[in-house]
């Protein structure tokens, strides 16, 4: 099979919102889509329609060339969920979470407990396996949860924002264990705020705001098509910043953002920087960087959508 | 290390749907994994039965005497009421239970599992049904270390057992009800205080109706504890060992009334239930 992953026109509407607007994707079996996309954007929704937990109000999506609503059981036999809150049993321990899992999958007890302690084991939680999760770290929890939803193997897994809320370290960790998957031949259908996270897993990245796909392509592709490159500035002497960015603005025409000790601006054209170098040993300002990069994907995000994208986490496709 | 993580090849033929058999299996996982959290949590387990205990210890030998003369006179009366007391509020964990769930994104897990659709809500409900036995079984055994005797025989004491778990098991879908729509569950909880409370006292559990004033009797004498309660004292008890007051005329009055009012509870609130757990979800 072809794509894995496959989802053409989906609209789903809350009441008066719609949160997806007629959203078509496709992911090919093996490789890492990221679905990039501020709050409220319409990430969860679509997860939550691949994952046959809800119905579109129209279009449709297949798992595994299986309709996700006609063929709901096949599909749930394909796939795997870790959704954006662990969602783990905690008042079971780590053992007694993945038994649970792997009993329910059909599997019998020894293969269960063999599955469980395997994947524990693998996940860095055979210390903590018979502890209740409860008293495990946010971390940990994660991994458990990833671990949950791998006991049946799956071969298509969603990960809902799987990093929201993790700090640096556990969130290498959780890269590396979802590199390791891929690795395994897994399908990944990753949904993200984090652009970085994007950039760094997915082979191809669909961008969605309001409900809508406004982007699609490989990570360098989508930095490609903004047509820019971003020209860095960074004077030795802090206080020489706004002369920097006045220059910047004079010569590149737009808005150059401050960003730390940095000065940034998108520019189109390359002849720029040479024109820098001079006008800024004009005006006697030291510099320590100069550079000309190909625009970030967090610059790619905000001259899609006009906003740069936003950390909390989002709350979309769960009305209460 | 790749082989732990490693996707299975998808077989030729999935299957369409999920066997009654299976389902069984799955609902028998579900309630085993709601047993086993009890132990992570002894809080529960106290309120299944440190809880009751000090009710039918509390009114036993504080109020025992005045409000029946001896206290293994009062514990005679008293018992079979506690025990339907105690069933109710316990049903409150099925609400309680399944809110957890609800909040915390393992009904979504579950919901995205090859499972059979109704079994995450059977599990709960079997389960509910262990506790409960469990807890009848303790009050039972308490009462009689206390001077409780069974007045009539086996298949009574096992008719009475019947009864509750049926209504119990009527009785959750109220329960469910609260679980589904409450905010978070300590909600739940806050709903079987203010609500149960006063609908478990309103009865003749602890006292007899006629005892209490004109106005309150009807109410007292329609409330389904009150049945509930006249029918297991029938059949735990009989109609020999209470003086007239206490007096419980034939059991087949209250039992009749007891399982009208299970199915009438259940007629309401699965249906209720459900649509409310289609909506949240």
């Amino acid at each position: 099979m072809d794509h894995a992953i496959q989802a053409e026109g989906l609209v789903k509407r809350f009441g008066e919102t719609t949160a997806l607007d007629g959203v078509g994707l496709s992911v090919r079996a093996g490789t890492v889509l990221g679905l990039l996309g501020p709050n409220g954007a319409g990430k969860t929704t679509a997860v939550r329609i691949f994952a046959t937990l809800l119905r579109p109000d129209d279009g449709h999506a297949s798992v595994g060339g299986y309709d996700v609503v006609r063929q709901a059981h096949q599909a749930r036999q394909l796939i795997g969920l870790t959704g954006q809150f662990a969602a783990v049993d905690e008042m079971l321990t780590g053992t007694e979470n993945l038994l649970l899992i792997g009993r329910l999958l059909g599997m019998p007890r020894p293969a269960a407990k063999q599955r469980a302690h395997e994947l524990l084991n693998d996940f860095d939680l055979a210390d903590a396996a018979d502890r209740a999760a409860k008293t495990y770290s946010g971390g940990m929890r994660r991994r458990l949860d990833l671990a949950a939803s791998l006991v049946g193997r799956p071969s298509i897994l969603f990960l809902d924002e799987p990093t929201t809320g993790l700090d640096p370290r556990a969130r290498t960790e959780l890269w590396t264990l979802i590199r390791r998957l891929v690795a395994g031949g897994v399908t990944v259908l990753l949904t993200t705020q984090y652009l970085d996270e994007a950039d760094t897993l997915a082979d191809e990245i669909t961008v969605i705001d309001h409900g809508r796909v406004i982007a699609a392509g490989t990570p360098d592709e989508l930095k490609a098509k903004t047509g820019s490159q971003t020209l860095v500035v960074r004077p030795e002497d802090d206080t020489q910043l706004p002369v920097v960015t006045a220059v910047v603005a004079e010569l590149t025409k737009a808005v150059p953002e401050v960003d730390g000790p940095r000065v940034t601006a998108p520019v189109t054209d390359p002849a720029v920087l040479p024109a820098v170098v001079r006008r800024l040993d004009d005006a006697g300002v030291l510099v320590t960087e100069l550079t000309l990069r190909g625009a970030s994907l967090n610059e790619v995000f905000l001259s899609l959508t006009g906003r740069p994208v936003e950390d909390e986490p989002e709350t979309e496709g769960r009305p209460a | 290390m790749t082989t732990v993580t490693a996707a299975r090849p998808a077989p030729a033929e999935l299957s369409p749907r999920v066997g009654v058999g299976e389902g069984v299996r799955q609902t028998m996982t579900l309630a085993w994994r709601t047993i086993v959290q009890v132990r992570h949590n002894p809080w529960e387990l106290g309120d299944y039965s440190i809880q009751p205990i000090m009710f039918v210890l509390l009114f036993t030998y504080v109020f025992g005497g005045a409000i029946a003369g001896s206290t293994s006179e009062y514990l005679t009366f008293a018992l079979p009421g506690i025990i339907v007391m105690n069933m109710l509020f316990i049903t409150m964990y099925v609400g309680t239970g399944l809110n957890t769930d609800l909040t915390k994104g393992v009904f979504d897990r579950l919901r995205s599992l090859p499972i059979a659709r109704w079994a995450p809500m059977a599990g709960r409900i079997l389960a509910d049904q262990v506790k409960q036995a469990w807890s009848i079984f303790l009050l039972l055994a308490i009462g009689m270390v206390l001077g409780f005797r069974i007045g009539t025989g086996v298949w009574s004491l096992l008719a009475a057992v019947g009864l509750l778990l049926l209504f119990a098991l009527a009785f959750s879908w109220v329960s469910v009800l609260v679980g589904v729509l409450a905010k978070d569950p300590e909600k739940v909880q806050l709903f079987g205080f203010t609500a149960l409370f006063p609908v478990t006292f309103v009865s003749n559990v602890f006292a007899p109706t006629s005892t209490m004033p004109g106005w309150l009797q009807p109410i007292v004498e329609n409330n389904p504890v009150t049945i509930l309660s006249d029918a297991c004292r029938a059949l735990m008890v009989g109609d020999d060992t209470i003086g007239t007051e206490w007096h419980v005329a034939s059991a087949t009055t209250p039992v009749v009334q007891s399982l009208i009012w299970a199915a009438a509870i259940a007629a309401v609130f699965a249906p209720l239930s459900v649509w409310a757990l289609r909506r949240r979800v």
